[in-house]
């Protein structure tokens, strides 16, 4: 432990993966509050895989990667909502075909750049190879869905909690979606280069699920979502780095094992309280 | 304040070409308790929404105090029915209520103390106050739509709608929430609600919108509550009644 605080000091390259996966935690919590209260899981993971035909195009263009994934991820989401409202085809299904297709085409596109390490790092991220320029685009992408989401608050919480009546009394809500979009497609691009396209989606959902066992307020759940996404992140570039290891990997792997200790001691949701309250009960009966 | 509380001109509504709704016309003044009601599947629920802006119609059109719904939506409180809602989200009773407080602030401003005290205040109205603190997902199903109604009260609407109000409600709640809706109605509001059991119309509401996908009758609850009419609307529920030799 002391050698990697060690190393910390001493090494930039291992400061700016620190500070970008902090970053990339803080936000991937609070988005993930919204994600998973909505029941659009799978929709993070089908965004998160829909921007790769947009970095591909970005990475040919020779542009930031940043525009061409903010753009074929909101594409594809207004795809997915396009389909299943104007057809019986059902919304998880529509996800299902969409996103594969933008993800297939990525890989298409990316295999005709002939770059397969490129291909294996959006993947599966490479955070100790992250640059100056990916760690600013990481803090301005933070600094835009941090605002957001305080700006935007009431009409997040309504349009997630009841958005019949959030339309009801004048908010736009589809816009409100496709702003959600916007974000969650923006967190992503951040969360490329620490834990890959593959897992974003467990750095979205898992934090924030088990925030949503530890509490009964959303704000309460924004901040503990951030505040566990922040430890999965230092714990495991912790693990990468000590032991040599894929870091989206071991980032995810700490996260979800936080994850395990709340869904067995969480102290009003947790498995383990809840068995022996249901045990005390019977028992003061007999 | 002549303008009527809301006006509806030759309404129609489908799904994907399948009628829901079709040529409703009716208006309703000010300070009425109007029910609207029909057999399963009437399009009661469709009909609300539509009346709402809250699904597109495909034709017809719709004023509130005599302007088009969009200028006048904050002065309308919607209440959904309870199966719509997820009991499970991470909010507390106050601030369901305090959500109420919503449309009347403007972007970026948060509720203030004094917006607690008249979400408490609404929560009081309902009896409700003791709970503010609960999840709630740990309340009864009429606990739960009297939080519902304390959050549209805390709207300071002129215009009440909602849906399905007493479905799985206890009879003392429901009891609560038709006093409180009958004494906005004294207060010059006006409330409609869907509901879908006829035994109790007659004494909840003072005039009912008796639908079965067209309009079958409008008026007052003894202009409607006639034995034709009626049958009328419910035909289609009846006919194994008349297959058995049962005749209305």
């Amino acid at each position: 432990m002391m050698a990697f605080i060690e190393a910390v000091m001493q090494y930039g390259f291992l400061q700016k993966a620190l500070l970008t996966s902090v970053m990339v935690g803080i936000i991937c919590g609070v988005i993930g509050c919204f994600i998973i209260l909505r029941g659009m899981a799978l929709m993070g993971d089908a965004i998160s895989h829909a921007v790769l035909p947009g970095v591909a195009i970005s990475y040919m263009l020779g542009v930031n990667f940043f525009f061409g994934a903010v753009i074929s991820g909101v594409i594809t989401a207004i795809a997915i909502g396009f389909v299943s409202q104007n057809s019986r085809i059902k919304h998880d299904t529509s996800i299902g075909i969409m996103f594969t297709a933008a993800f297939a085409s990525g890989i298409i596109i990316i295999t005709m750049l002939k770059s397969s390490t490129d291909l294996y790092h959006i993947l599966f991220g490479n955070v100790l190879a992250v640059r100056s320029s990916d760690m600013w685009i990481t803090l301005g992408i933070s600094l835009i869905v941090l605002g957001a989401v305080y700006l935007f608050y009431k009409e997040l919480l309504v349009t997630s909690f009841d958005p019949t009546m959030g339309a009801a009394y004048g908010l736009p809500v589809r816009f409100i979606h496709y702003f959600l979009m916007t974000l969650l497609t923006m967190v992503t691009v951040a969360s490329l280069q620490t834990v890959g396209i593959v897992l974003v989606v467990a750095m979205l959902i898992t934090p924030a699920a088990s925030a949503y066992l530890l509490t009964e307020r959303l704000w309460m759940m924004i901040f503990l979502a951030s505040g566990i996404g922040v430890i999965s992140s230092i714990t495991g570039l912790y693990f990468s780095f000590t032991y040599n290891l894929a870091s989206g990997a071991t980032i995810v792997i700490s996260s979800t094992a936080i994850f395990i200790l709340v869904f067995l001691f969480s102290p009003k949701h947790g498995l383990i309280w809840k068995t022996l309250k249901v045990k005390k009960k019977r028992a003061s009966l007999v | 304040m002549n303008d009527p509380a809301i006006s509806i001109q030759d309404l129609h509504v489908s799904y994907f070409g399948n009628e829901a709704v079709t040529g409703v016309s009716l208006s309703v003044n000010t300070g009425n308790l109007v029910g609207i009601i029909g057999p399963n599947g009437a399009g009661k629920s469709t009909f609300l929404k539509a009346m709402l802006n809250l699904i597109p119609k495909d034709k017809g059109a719709v004023k509130v105090m005599g302007k088009p719904i969009t200028e006048v939506r904050k002065s309308i409180a919607y209440v959904p029915q309870r199966n719509d809602i997820d009991w499970d989200f991470p909010i507390t009773v106050l601030d369901a209520v305090l959500i109420g407080t919503y449309p009347h602030l403007k972007l970026f401003r948060r509720p203030k103390k004094k917006d607690k005290e008249w979400a408490m205040e609404c929560l009081q109205r309902v009896g409700m106050q003791e709970f503010s603190k609960r999840q709630i997902g740990e309340l009864s199903g009429g606990q739960q739509q009297r939080v519902f109604l304390a959050r549209a009260l805390a709207q300071k609407a002129d215009l009440f709608f909602l849906d399905e109000p007493f479905v799985g409600v206890d009879v003392s709640s429901e009891e609560t929430i038709v006093n409180i809706l009958k004494e906005l109605c004294r207060q010059g509001k006006t409330v409609i609600v869907v509901h879908h059991d006829l035994s109790k119309a007659n004494d909840y509401f003072n005039q009912l919108i008796l639908l079965n996908k067209e309009l079958i009758s409008f008026g007052t609850v003894e202009e409607v509550f006639k034995p034709d009419v009626i049958t009328k609307a419910y035909q289609g529920q009846f006919a194994f009644m008349n297959e058995i030799g049962v005749t209305l």
